[in-house]
């Protein structure tokens, strides 16, 4: 269910970074065919993600995104606690840009489909360009309403809702240097928590030392997130990026998340090689064994609530071609992105090596995903 | 007496200051010289679809969520 509700997190960036580049100006009409595979940890996700945007006039462009996740998981929380299975995403977005003046106004609808989860969400975004446009000011709000339910029981459905808030900046620093604030709170409430996650506590009578109980979230949940961004025109025609993010929230989960990248064009090719280190403390509700049953009000064991680092390494090569235009297309690229992750959880331990109760060793996630595309420019 | 000066004097250096940083800003970066941000290799973001992809195998993954920015990079030339 984690794995669903980012994907409406992530489905709200897509229309917004879809968006325009600045205040006074809409986006470029252009298409895009994805493919994605994520391979690790037992699971495999795969499927297509289709985005095409077209401007109607001068002063209004419709965009909209098709998206599958195709899951087949065998994960170490499936294999500790319930049977492997294969489920699929359906995702589909349409969004509509106004322009006015300096201003662009954006409006979408996202729809999530699972055979247990349904999300609906809506999306208003106003972008401001000022001061000859060397600064684009990006006001958004998003609600999602979330339906949750279980497999193996008709008769349970439980609702979440999701507001989001942000503010973004981006400033024109000097002729080499682009920079981008963003600043976003997110409020939950309602049913938060995996209907099918457990969390383990120690149990003398089972013969193996500990047992399973459902898990139990709060109702409710706000973060905040603090991103910046610097993008360098080198001398000879190269870009440098660094990224950081802060985050925190009321279930005590505070993390930093940095990344630099490098991009280097060579004739009609673009590589780009990225670092991304990633550092989280655990929720406060978090325990990978706790000592009795019903041992807190709240409780959890999702491997996401642990404390961990994650670090991540992409190579992406990029082909330009019909860079002359050819028919309706002004130009086109196809790309190819690798990615490497490696998380290492402290305290969210290997069930799987049969080692004394809490004593096993601490889990580590080792996945690759790709990442394959067209994209056309008309 | 000097105290009550520097009060009385406050309020008008207040709304000075206010009413000329709200005036209009000479862009320091003229037009023509965005070229290099004008360049591909210069965007911030230029394949949102790969990017939701990517925020949202992260997202799936770890307990942090937004905030990764959703402002545009470019030169902001028309």
């Amino acid at each position: 269910m984690k794995y669903r509700r980012a994907g409406i997190v992530a489905s709200i960036l897509l229309l917004a970074t879809a968006g325009p580049a600045t205040g006074d100006v809409l986006p470029d009409d252009r298409a895009d065919i994805l493919y994605h595979l994520y391979d690790g940890g037992g699971v495999t996700i795969e499927g297509p993600s289709i985005l095409v945007r077209k401007k109607a006039g001068k002063s209004v462009s419709f965009v909209a995104n098709y998206y599958v996740d195709m899951i087949s998981s065998a994960s170490i929380d499936v294999v500790t606690t319930a049977s492997p299975y294969t489920e699929e995403r359906e995702q589909m977005s349409i969004g509509m840009d106004y322009l006015r003046g300096n201003t662009v106004m954006s409006i979408s609808v996202t729809n999530s489909e699972e055979s247990d989860f349904t999300s609906d969400s809506y999306s208003f975004s106003v972008s401001q360009g000022m001061f000859g446009d060397l600064t684009t000011l990006t006001l958004a709000y998003s609600l999602s309403n979330d339906e949750v339910r279980r497999s193996d029981d008709d008769t349970f459905v439980r609702d979440a809702d999701r507001q989001f808030y942000s503010v973004g900046l981006t400033q024109i620093v000097t002729r080499n240097l682009i920079m981008g604030l963003n600043v976003e709170t997110i409020t939950d409430e309602g049913f938060l928590n995996n209907p099918y996650r457990t969390v383990r506590y120690v149990d003398s009578s089972n013969p193996i030392g500990y047992s399973y109980e459902a898990e139990l979230y709060p109702n409710t949940r706000t973060s905040t997130a603090v991103g910046i961004r610097a993008r360098y025109y080198l001398p000879y025609r190269a870009a440098i990026q660094g990224e950081y993010r802060f985050f925190t929230d009321t279930w005590g989960i505070l993390s930093h998340t940095g990344a630099i990248s490098y991009t280097h064009p060579w004739g009609a090719w673009t590589f780009t090689g990225k670092y991304r280190h990633y550092t989280q403390g655990q929720a406060d509700f978090y325990s990978d064994l706790f000592p009795r049953s019903e041992a807190t009000n709240f409780r959890g064991r999702d491997k996401e609530l642990s404390k961990f680092v994650s670090q991540n390494f992409r190579l992406q090569a990029s082909y330009g071609f019909l860079q002359d235009g050819w028919g309706f297309v002004d130009r086109g690229t196809v790309n190819l992105i690798y990615d490497q992750l490696l998380i290492d959880y402290d305290n969210f331990r290997d069930l799987t090596t049969g080692a004394l109760v809490g004593e096993e060793p601490a889990y580590r996630l080792d996945a690759g995903f790709y990442q394959v595309f067209v994209s056309f420019w008309f | 007496m000097k105290t009550t000066l520097i009060f009385r004097l406050l309020p008008p250096i207040v709304l000075i200051a206010g009413l000329t940083a709200c005036g209009p800003i000479e862009p320091w970066v003229k037009p023509y010289e965005r070229d290099r941000l004008a360049d591909p290799i210069m965007s911030l973001d230029p394949d949102p679809v790969s990017t939701a992809y990517t925020h949202h195998v992260f997202e799936a993954r770890e307990g942090a969520r937004g905030g990764e920015g959703s402002a545009g990079g470019g030169c902001g030339c028309n």
